[in-house]
């Protein structure tokens, strides 16, 4: 176990292409870190580059107290799992966990007793004879991970390890992963481009946006204050609404009839984002807001409302218990629960 | 609009017993056992012809029956030294045809496979380039470039040699463009993942590719040991030792021989034997290996 150091680590591609601007990060002892971000962000560049599979560009890389730059994977302790599995076809369940032992001069009997241990962990025990194109997606799954567990790493290396599943294996084998990595304690590095992963696995998340760091922080800081609109409409779903309002003398308008009932920041120019939560606004009210409803969404355990709100696409969510409607109908803005933004860096305010 | 509703299909009462004659099958059946006639019956003129004596043969040609000669035609065939020196019997053509052909599959095999490895895993600087080079041999099969070959086999004094019979052979592109194409089907997350599990390069090669590609190898082997036993041309040319004889050329030559000794009548018979001999080990290897091949292309999966 060991904590990781990001020391402006920078990765530029032979072809030229920037994947990873230089991004500093400092992992603590035991935390499961979620690299997140939409596809093409650099999550696995950067994963990669962790791994030792990919070269660093520019910076240091630390794990534990040691730079590690110009180790070899296999130097580095590291284990990773990977989105297709990367099982060995031809190899059982056994001697896939075991491999990399073997290839460490490890003993028969001291494999043996480590694979049945993570079998043991993992319920694979029936398995251990099986080839891996005998096994269903779940328990290739779970094979990948005893591969990781049997080598005592002190770093785990996530790379979409669920994205193959299908939707209830995927939380089932979600809260597993979590379960085992909190057990075992072991520092991991978590990639995804699910946000639902991200806010329920993760104990700091880092979210990149086209090979930046946008914000690092717990699931909760970057719920209730994300630092950019980019992760403001990244993470939660449905996402948060972005109103571009007009400050004028104090007060944020959105249109002629519109007027936010909220106080505008101070400092601004004449115009500003505000972000609210879906779920923060209420249906009813004094009249002063008045929300289009064109579409209502059913979800089982709350109802999506689409619309307009002041002529500007809009969101609200409702319990299911509430009833729901289309048609224009008033609201009530959360007032203290307004995220503003600055509209052209994207930067909270 | 209509109701959806659950309908439920009565599947018909299954009905055992009784066999209709599908006509599809016997039509697929008359165009095999057709086929199979056609192919099969010049081999089995040709083995009861081998019954014969010499000089039926001589008169009659090809014949239909058995006659008591079928044993000796073998005996003479396999054990009776033959050719201008007697140094020559069909075992020992059959060995040499032998070592050729294992030579030349398991030669190209090796080579392709490490050629192929070195192509796709490495990151050399004319990688591309190389592969191009090797690519191009196949527009200059031995046959084109075989005086050039026989000059440089001849002066490094491997004529009349195993070796010198098997290696020009060797040099073509098939296997590496083959064994290319596959190693590139394998996904780059096992090649890392083999990294991480401490695997060098060498380990990689025998632990991981070289058992994946066994389907591959299989089918290679085949083609390549068929195309080596095969061989006539390259034989004629780089042996001129009786000694070294394969069967494919040893048959003609021992024709050849014996009608020019005069008033001898050709051993028809025993050529024939040979004939048929020369066919058994290709056929052993590819029944062998054919289910060895399909039991792989069915079980794995990258
Ligand atoms: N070997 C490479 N050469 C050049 N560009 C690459 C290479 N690998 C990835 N990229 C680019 O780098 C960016 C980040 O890739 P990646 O880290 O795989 O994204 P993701 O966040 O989806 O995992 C992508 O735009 C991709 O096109
Ligand atoms: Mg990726």
């Amino acid at each position: 176990m060991a904590q990781v150091t990001l020391d402006r680590v920078r990765k530029t591609y032979p072809n030229g292409f920037e994947a990873v601007q230089p991004c500093s990060v400092k992992i603590p002892d035991g935390e499961l870190v979620v690299l997140v971000g939409p596809s093409g962000c650099g999550k696995s560049t950067l994963l990669r580059m962790i791994a030792g599979l990919e070269d660093i560009t520019d910076g240091a890389l630390s794990i534990g107290t040691d730079v590690v730059n110009d180790k070899d994977p296999a130097d580095r302790n590291i284990a990773m799992v990977f989105q297709n599995y990367a099982l060995y076809p031809h190899m059982s369940v056994a001697k896939n966990m075991g491999y990399g032992l073997k290839n460490r001069g490890a003993s028969k009997a001291e494999i043996d007793a480590k694979v049945q241990e993570a079998a043991r962990i993992l319920n694979l025990g029936d398995y251990l004879d099986r080839r891996p194109s005998q096994l269903s997606g779940g328990q290739r799954q779970r094979v990948a991970m005893g591969r990781a567990i049997v080598r005592d790493p002190e770093l785990f290396l996530f790379d979409e390890p669920l994205s193959n599943l299908d939707a209830k294996l995927r939380n089932q084998m979600r809260i597993e992963i979590r379960a085992l990595q909190q057990r075992l304690g072991v520092t991991s590095v978590y990639v995804t481009h699910d946000q639902v992963e991200a806010m329920t696995m993760a104990d700091r998340i880092i979210v990149l946006n086209a090979g930046r760091v946008e914000q690092i922080g717990t699931p909760t800081e970057i719920y209730e204050y994300p630092a950019s609109t980019f992760v403001a409409g990244f993470m939660g779903a449905p996402p948060m609404n972005l109103l571009t309002a007009q400050i004028f003398e104090g007060a944020l308008k959105l249109n002629e009839d519109t007027v936010l009932p909220i106080t505008a920041p101070a400092g601004m120019g004449h115009k500003v984002l505000v972000g609210l939560r879906p779920e923060d606004v209420r249906l009813g009210g004094d009249g002063s807001v008045l929300f289009n409803v064109e579409i209502v969404e059913e979800l089982g355990a709350n109802r999506l409302l689409h619309g307009k709100l002041g002529g500007q696409d809009f969101s609200l969510s409702v319990g299911k218990d509430e009833a729901a409607r289309t048609g224009v109908q008033p609201i009530t803005l959360p007032v203290a629960r307004v995220h503003f933004f600055d509209p052209d860096r994207g930067t909270r305010i | 609009m209509t109701d959806i509703t659950e309908t439920h299909v009565t599947s018909p009462a299954p009905s055992r017993s009784t066999k209709r004659i599908r006509w599809s099958q016997v039509f697929d059946h008359t165009i095999l056992c057709t086929g199979a006639f056609f192919m099969l019956f010049p081999v089995l003129l040709v083995l009861m012809t081998t019954s014969f004596e010499d000089a039926d043969i001589v008169r009659n040609g090809l014949q239909f029956g058995f006659e008591g000669q079928m044993l000796e035609n073998f005996d003479a065939a396999m054990f009776e030294a033959a050719g201008f020196s007697k140094a020559i019997t069909g075992t020992r053509m059959l060995m040499n045809s032998l070592i050729l052909g294992f030579g030349f599959a398991i030669g190209k095999i090796v080579i392709s496979m490490m050629a192929a490895y070195a192509i796709v895993y490495f990151r050399l600087r004319f990688a591309t380039f190389a592969f191009w080079i090797i690519f191009t041999t196949l527009l200059l099969p031995l046959e084109v470039r075989i005086l050039p070959s026989y000059e440089a086999i001849q002066s490094l004094g491997l004529a009349n040699t195993y070796s010198g019979l098997i290696i020009p052979l060797i040099a073509s592109a098939t296997g590496t463009f083959f064994f290319r194409q596959f190693f590139r089907s394998i996904p780059e997350e096992l090649v890392e993942a083999a990294r991480i599990d401490g695997a060098g390069p060498i380990k990689f090669f025998i632990d991981i590719l070289v058992p994946l590609s066994r389907t591959m190898i299989a089918a290679i082997f085949i083609i390549m040991f068929v195309y080596g036993w095969n061989q006539y041309l390259w034989p004629t040319l780089i042996t001129t030792d009786e000694g070294m004889f394969t069967l494919v050329r040893g048959i003609k030559q021992i024709v050849q021989v014996l009608s020019q000794t005069g008033a001898m009548i050709p051993e028809y018979g025993k050529a024939l034997a040979l004939s048929l001999i020369a066919m058994i080990p290709p056929v052993l290897i590819v029944i062998f290996f054919q289910s060895w091949f399909v039991k792989g292309l069915t079980e794995s999966d990258k």
